[in-house]
């Protein structure tokens, strides 16, 4: 379904269009074109050697692993990988870019005419296309703070592998744009080609966003929004541009076509400074390294290395594991949540219905509150397949099992341990319970008249007093059957 | 093909090169005489050659294992550097 934006003031419906450009750092252990590190954190400048400092009389050589990287990213994203393609000079001047050239690829892309898919909320499958994506090399980072009238040059990121990831405008919302950002982050970690920090700038956006009046076949003129270093800011990025857009157009002005700064701290985007057109750039072959030709041997020895990716993972778990489709997209979003996962089901031994909810629920719940990946999970899956057999064999109540599982947690001891410690055991002993169920019969004569005179609803209260009696410990279905024969009298 | 005044500004500007009239005339002709030159290359039929990329036919670029060969260096490398301020290169302030 399409989803129109409706302007506030003339009720007007607007398309929005959009197209992202993802940069993602490759993480090789050295730079594109030279055999620097490429440590984040490191000194300023400690790891820019003479090729990334643009000597003159150096020469590049490019990097084989970067190389086997974007083929694994072709692979698995269904497109061509180019067996020629070609390294190009663009030119501009900025002080990190020492060369005043970056090189790139600009006709003859490494990666070409790919697609995703991409799972929305309303569980409708997209499918994004993907233009190309082309090798490059990162420049270096200026800094600005307390240097008065300078700036200050680290050169340590020049010269760092980049995959730049370029889609086709098939987004139509900001929701659809952050969904198809979050599976190529989720990719490109799976491919283990990108750590994706968008913090550390590992993994980064720009979103070309342009709108257009609905029923109208030609593109809007568009804006290219930079500094999106966030899935949130994506979204709030987008929202604010397309409210401009849809505003100026209205009021009879024109889209410029520019790069605009999203600033956070305001939620809003500004001019940055006047998009020069492509041939600015002044693209041409770099005399300095020759065509990349990669054979098919290389593509199928690549092809044979690749892990189970995300979609196949999630499609094994509908089929094996009787999951929904929204379910295993949520875990196998991290190839670590996914592993964790199925740890969880292959000591259970099965039970992958009742082993993904608590993944998803309680476990994500406690990660999200500690502010923990997955990898640093408090109670790992042998330890959670523990409480899970308690609940299986009705030692615990589900709803006993969650103050179980944050007593394990937050004390690392195990299920049983922590059953035992807090006496959380439910009791099955028949007897028991029916002496439980007896007292609040007495206690109450005014509701069991009530109910033998036929208000049934009245038997809800009877199952949560005799729970709160039994202090949660009942089995709930146990104390259903007894309630039902109790209460008959 | 010709360029016009305005084309040979355009691409000096691009250059952050600083050019006066005199050598705008000069360059406007001469990069003009450049282009006829290389012109006469239309004449020839093309049709279904491959654009080189390069001069060397038939030469592929050549890999590097991913192996860390350079050690920190900064020192010395930036010896011959105008102004540095805890190991950064200072420039004039920009911001975009």
């Amino acid at each position: 379904m399409a989803e129109y934006v409706k302007s506030a003031t003339t009720g007007r419906d607007w398309e929005v269009v959009i197209g992202l450009e993802i940069h993602a750092q490759l993480a090789t252990r050295t730079k594109i074109f030279s055999g620097s590190p490429t440590a984040y954190g490191a000194p300023p400048n400690s790891q820019a050697n003479l090729v990334d400092l643009g000597y003159p009389g150096v020469l590049p050589v490019l990097n084989a692993e970067a190389v086997r990287m974007a083929i694994r990213f072709g692979l698995a994203t269904g497109s061509t990988v180019a067996r020629r393609s070609v390294f190009a000079r663009k030119n501009y001047f900025y002080p990190d870019l020492p060369k005043g050239y970056q090189i790139s690829q600009y006709e003859k892309p490494v990666v070409e005419h790919g697609s995703i898919d991409v799972l929305l909320d309303d569980g409708v499958i997209k499918t994004i296309g993907i233009t190309r994506a082309h090798l490059e090399e990162d420049a270096g980072k200026s800094m600005h703070e307390g240097l008065g009238a300078f700036s200050g040059i680290d050169l340590n990121r020049a010269g760092t592998p980049l995959l730049e990831i370029v889609s086709e405008p098939d987004m139509r919302s900001a929701k659809e744009a952050v969904a198809y950002l979050k599976k190529i982050h989720t990719l490109v970690r799976y491919l283990e080609i990108c750590d994706g920090n968008m913090q550390e700038g590992s993994f980064r956006c720009d979103a070309n966003v342009s709108v257009r009046p609905v029923g109208q076949e030609k593109l809007g003129t568009r804006a290219e929004l930079k500094n999106i270093n966030s899935f949130r800011f994506v979204e709030k990025a987008i929202h604010f541009e397309v409210a401009r857009q849809i505003e100026l157009l209205e009021s009879g002005g024109k889209v410029v076509q520019e790069t605009r700064l999203y600033d956070s701290a305001r939620d809003e985007t500004r001019s940055m400074r006047s998009k020069e057109e492509a041939n600015d750039y002044r693209y041409f072959p770099d005399p300095d390294l020759l065509p990349l030709v990669i054979s098919d041997a290389e593509v199928e020895a690549v092809r044979a290395s690749l892990p189970e990716l995300p979609d196949e993972k999630a499609a094994r778990f509908c089929r094996d594991h009787g999951l929904s489709v929204y379910d295993a997209g949520v875990l196998t979003s991290s190839r670590e949540l996914a592993a964790y996962y199925e740890a969880v089901v292959v000591a259970a031994g099965g039970e992958p219905k009742l082993c993904a909810n608590w993944v998803m629920g309680e476990i994500a719940g406690l990660l999200n509150r500690d502010n923990l990946e997955i990898t640093a999970a408090r109670v790992d899956a042998t330890a959670l397949v523990g409480l899970l057999r308690r609940i299986i064999d009705n030692t615990v109540s589900n709803k006993l099992a969650k103050e179980v599982l944050l007593a394990m947690w937050d004390e690392g001891r195990s299920a049983d341990a922590v059953i035992e410690a807090k006496g959380l055991k439910q009791i099955t002993d028949s007897g028991a319970l029916e002496a439980v169920i007896r007292q609040v019969i007495e206690a109450n004569p005014e509701q069991v008249a009530g109910y033998r005179g036929g208000k049934d609803k009245l038997f809800g209260f009877f199952v949560g007093q005799a729970m709160k009696a039994s202090g949660g410990k009942a089995n709930p279905g146990q104390l259903n059957d007894l309630l039902k024969r109790l209460l008959a009298g | 093909m010709s360029l016009t005044r305005r084309d040979v500004e355009n691409i000096a500007h691009l250059a952050r090169l600083s050019l006066s009239d005199a050598e705008l005339s000069v360059a406007t002709a001469s990069l003009t005489a450049i282009l006829a030159f290389v012109d006469q290359l239309s004449a020839l039929d093309a049709t279904g050659l491959e654009p080189m990329a390069h001069p060397l036919p038939d030469q592929v670029q050549r890999l590097r294992p991913d192996v860390v060969t350079e050690t920190d260096q900064h020192v010395k490398y930036q010896a011959n550097a105008s102004q540095l301020e805890a190991a950064l290169y200072l420039v004039p302030k920009v911001i975009e």
